[in-house]
C-alpha cells in the first residue's frame, strides 16, 4: 500500500504540495507540505482560475482543522515533521475539519501536558521528588500533590517506587512537573503503584493502540487471568497477576502484540486458555 | 543521558522469578539466546547477534616494523567500542569502567591464549611484519556484551584473508588480491567467552544474562574456553564468594556451550565460503532482512504440525484428475479466437492479442493465416497504443506451445517476442500469456 520510493521522487521532483486528502494512509516524509481541503479549490488547476470579484474577498469560510502529532502549521499549509502514515479523523459533531496526524514508530518519549505516565522515583530532596519518566529531564513531583497529603501527613514514597501521575507542565523550555491528583483534588487512580508486579517497556504506538476504546487485546487478556495493569503514555506498562508465571506470560503477550495479526493473536489466546 | 534507574518492584520481581527458576524470556537456566552470524562483502567483516545484542567485527591488516623485543612476531591489536546507539547510557566520556573491563578481558582471552600464530605473520625478520587489527563495535546492548564480542572477534579473524607475500632473497613481493588469492590467518584454536551471572550470594546462577538480569546480579563469572576444553581465561567480578565445586560446575557447562557455539561458527563460515565460491550473492544486504514500518514482522515460531487433521497430499490424491478438454477453436471476430472452455472474454474489443491458430483443417488454417497476416500489423500498432498494459514485471515471458499430440510445453523467452508473433508459422496453437508493453 505504501510506496515510499514514488513518494520521495514526487516530493523531490516538483516539491509541489499535495492535498492531504489524497495522501491519507500513505507514508509521508518530513519536509512534505500538505494542502488542506479548502485550499485545494483555491489552488485549483495551476492557479489560473478566474473567480468573480466579490466585495468581501477576505472572508473565506475557514474550516478549523486540528494539527496532531507529527504535523506543524506552516503558513496556510501543514508541514510534516515525522515520517509515518498520515491519518485523519472526522469530527464527531459540530464544525471543524477533524484531526490530522502522523502515525509514527517511536520508543523515546517526549513529555506532553495532560499525559498520564508511569515514573520511577530517583531522588527525594526537601519537598519534591525527582521522577524519571523516560524524557530528557526528570520530572518534579511535590509531596503535596497526593490525595489527602498535608504538611504533617506526608505520603509514603521511597526512592525506586513507581508513580502513576499526569503532567501539568510539559514544554521544551522548562523542567516537566507532574501531579498525582486531578483538578478536583481526588486521586482518580493515580499515586504510588503497588509493590509487586513487573514493569516493562514497549513502543509508544503500541500503548496508543492498547488504550484505544474497544481494544480487543485488553478484553481478551482480561478473560485469561485476573490481573491489574497500568499503562503509561511514556511506553511503560506495569502488570500484576496472581503468580509469576502468569505475569511473565502477560508481559510477553503484550510485547508480542505489536507484531502479530489478529488471527495469530487469537490462536495464541485460545492455546493459553486451554492450558 | 543517565541510565534509567531500576525500580524496586522490578528488582523484587526478577529475584523472585529467578528463585522460581523462571527467566523473563522463557529460557531455561543454562540456555543461550539465539546466535546469528552474518558476513559482509569484505573478508573479515561480520555481525554477531546474541538475542538483541549486536556486535560488528572488522579485521584489517598492515605491514609495519615489529616491536624491538619481538622481532619475528606479528602484532595484534584489539579494540572494542561501545557505540552511542547501543544504549542511552553510553556517552562519549562516560562508560570508561565498563569499557576498560571489557577490553582487558577480550585482550586476555585472545592474545594470551595464543590462538593466532604470530610467527606466521612475520615477513622479513626485524623489518616487516603484519599488524592485524580487530575492531569491534557494540551496536545494541541487551546484556552479555563480552560473549557476543568474543564470538565476533574470533569469527572475523577466521573469516579474514590477508594479501599474499613472497620473499626471494632480499626482494619482498606483495601481491594484490587480483594477482593472487588472499591467504587466511593461521588460527590454532577458537577461544569463546561464556558468562555466568550469580544471584543471592551465589545461590542461583544463570547463563547468558539479559540486560535486566545483569542489573540485579550480584556477581559475574566469565570463562573463556575452546572446544578442546582448555580454559584460556577465567575472571570473577562483583566480589562474590564462589565455592570450588561451583566453579568446576561452571567450567563443565562452559565446555558444552563452547562446543555448540564452535559448531555454529564453523557452519556459518562454511556456508559463506560456499556461497562465495558458487558466485552467489553474499554480504549484509542479503543476510540482514529489510525492516519496513508498514509491514508486520514476527520471527518464525516453530509450529508443531503433528496433530494436523487434514493434509494437502491426501486431498490431492483423492481428487479426480482434471478433465482434458480439447475442442476446435471458435473464431469470434477477426483477431479474437477461443479454444477450450473458459470464462467469457471480459476485455471485449480491446483484446487483440489473443489469437490462435487452428489445429487441423486446411481451409480454416489458410483463412486464419491470412487474417493473422493482416492483423499482425494491426496488433503491433495497437500494442504500441495500449502501452500501459503491463500484466507483470517479470522479464521472462511464459509461452505455452500446444502441440497436437503432446502436452503443452512451456518455453520461456527473455526478450520481446515480436519476431515470433509476426512470423507466420504453421506451428499449431501459440498462445501468448503475458503481454509486453513495448512490442
Amino acid at each position: 500500500m505504501a510506496e515510499p520510493a514514488s513518494v520521495a521522487a514526487e516530493s523531490l521532483a516538483g516539491s509541489r504540495a499535495r492535498a492531504a486528502r489524497t495522501v491519507l494512509g500513505q507514508v509521508v516524509l518530513p519536509g512534505e507540505e500538505l494542502l488542506l481541503p479548502e485550499q485545494e479549490d483555491a489552488e485549483g488547476p495551476g492557479g489560473a482560475v478566474e473567480r468573480p470579484l466579490s466585495l468581501n474577498a477576505g472572508a473565506r469560510s475557514r474550516v478549523r482543522v486540528v494539527c496532531g502529532p507529527g504535523l506543524r502549521r506552516c503558513g496556510d499549509r501543514l508541514l510534516v515533521t515525522k515520517c509515518g502514515r498520515l491519518r485523519h479523523k472526522e469530527p464527531g459533531s459540530g464544525s471543524g475539519g477533524g484531526v490530522y496526524w502522523v502515525d509514527s514508530q517511536q520508543k523515546r518519549y517526549v513529555p506532553v501536558k495532560g499525559d498520564h505516565v508511569i515514573g520511577i522515583v530517583t531522588a527525594k530532596s526537601g519537598d519534591i521528588f525527582k521522577v524519571d519518566v523516560g524524557g530528557s529531564e526528570p520530572a518534579s513531583l511535590s509531596y503535596l500533590s497526593f490525595e489527602g497529603a498535608t504538611k504533617r501527613n506526608r505520603p509514603n514514597v521511597q526512592v525506586g517506587d513507581l508513580i502513576y501521575g499526569q503532567f501539568v507542565v510539559a514544554n521544551k523550555d522548562m523542567e516537566p512537573e507532574m501531579v498525582c491528583i486531578d483538578s478536583c483534588g481526588r486521586a482518580n487512580g493515580m499515586g504510588v503503584i503497588g509493590q509487586d508486579g513487573l514493569l516493562f517497556k514497549v513502543t509508544l504506538g503500541l500503548i496508543r493502540k492498547l488504550l484505544a476504546p474497544d481494544c480487543e487485546i485488553i478484553q481478551e487478556v482480561g478473560k485469561l487471568y485476573p490481573l491489574e495493569i497500568v499503562f503509561g503514555m511514556n511506553g511503560r506498562i506495569w502488570v500484576k497477576a496472581k503468580t509469576i508465571q502468569q505475569t511473565l506470560i502477560l508481559a510477553n503477550i503484550l510485547e508480542a502484540c505489536e507484531h502479530m495479526t489478529s488471527d495469530q493473536r487469537k490462536q495464541i489466546f485460545s492455546r493459553l486458555a486451554e492450558s | 543521558m543517565k541510565e534509567t534507574p531500576l525500580s524496586n518492584c522490578e528488582r523484587r520481581f526478577l529475584l523472585r522469578a529467578i528463585e522460581e527458576k523462571k527467566r523473563l524470556d522463557g529460557r531455561q537456566t543454562y540456555d543461550y539466546r539465539n546466535i546469528r552470524i552474518s558476513f559482509g562483502t569484505d573478508y573479515g567483516c561480520c555481525i554477531v547477534e546474541l538475542g538483541k545484542t549486536r556486535v560488528l567485527g572488522q579485521v584489517s591488516c598492515e605491514l609495519v616494523s615489529p616491536k624491538l623485543n619481538r622481532a619475528t612476531e606479528g602484532i595484534l591489536f584489539f579494540n572494542l567500542e561501545l557505540s552511542q546507539m547501543a544504549a542511552p547510557a553510553f556517552e562519549p566520556g562516560r562508560q570508561s569502567d565498563l569499557l576498560v573491563k571489557l577490553n582487558r578481558l577480550l585482550e586476555r582471552c585472545l592474545r594470551n591464549s595464543k590462538c593466532i600464530d604470530t610467527e606466521s605473520l612475520c615477513v622479513v625478520a626485524g623489518e616487516k611484519v603484519w599488524q592485524i587489527r580487530v575492531d569491534l563495535h557494540l551496536l545494541n546492548h541487551d546484556g552479555n556484551i563480552i560473549d557476543a564480542a568474543s564470538i565476533a572477534a574470533i569469527v572475523a579473524l577466521c573469516h579474514f584473508r590477508r594479501p599474499d607475500v613472497s620473499v626471494q632473497g632480499d626482494e619482498v613481493t606483495l601481491y594484490t588480491p587480483e594477482e593472487r588469492d588472499p591467504v587466511p590467518l593461521s588460527i590454532h584454536h577458537m577461544p569463546i567467552c561464556v558468562s555466568f551471572a550469580f544471584f543471592q550470594q551465589g545461590t542461583y546462577l544463570l547463563v547468558d544474562p539479559n540486560e535486566r538480569e545483569e542489573r540485579v546480579m550480584d556477581g559475574l563469572l566469565v570463562i573463556a574456553m575452546n572446544k578442546h576444553r582448555e580454559i584460556c581465561t577465567i575472571q570473577s567480578s562483583g566480589g562474590i564468594m564462589l565455592l570450588k565445586d561451583q566453579v568446576l560446575r561452571c567450567s563443565k557447562i562452559a565446555g558444552v556451550k563452547v562446543a555448540e557455539i564452535t559448531e555454529l561458527i564453523l557452519k556459518a563460515l562454511e556456508n559463506d565460503q560456499k556461497v562465495r565460491k558458487e558466485g552467489g550473492k553474499f554480504g549484509f544486504a542479503e543476510s540482514i532482512a529489510n525492516q519496513r514500518i508498514t509491514a508486520f514482522k514476527m520471527e518464525k515460531a516453530p509450529i508443531d504440525t503433528s496433530d494436523v487433521e487434514e493434509k494437502a497430499e491426501e486431498i490431492i490424491a483423492e481428487a479426480e484428475p482434471p478433465s482434458e478438454v480439447v475442442s476446435t477453436p471458435v473464431l469470434w471476430t477477426p483477431g479474437t479466437a477461443q479454444i477450450g472452455e473458459g470464462v467469457e472474454n471480459s476485455w471485449g474489443d480491446l483484446e487483440d492479442s489473443e489469437k490462435e491458430d487452428d489445429e487441423g483443417g486446411g481451409d480454416q488454417a489458410i483463412i486464419l493465416d491470412s487474417i493473422k497476416m493482416d492483423t499482425g500489423v494491426e496488433v503491433s500498432d495497437i500494442g504500441s497504443q495500449d502501452a500501459p498494459i503491463i500484466l507483470s514485471d517479470s522479464e521472462e515471458e511464459e509461452m505455452i506451445i500446444l502441440e497436437p499430440d503432446k502436452n503443452p510445453k512451456k518455453i520461456r523467452t527473455q526478450t520481446t517476442s515480436a519476431k515470433q508473433e509476426k512470423a507466420p508459422s504453421k506451428k499449431p496453437v501459440k498462445r501468448r500469456k503475458k503481454k509486453r508493453a513495448a512490442n
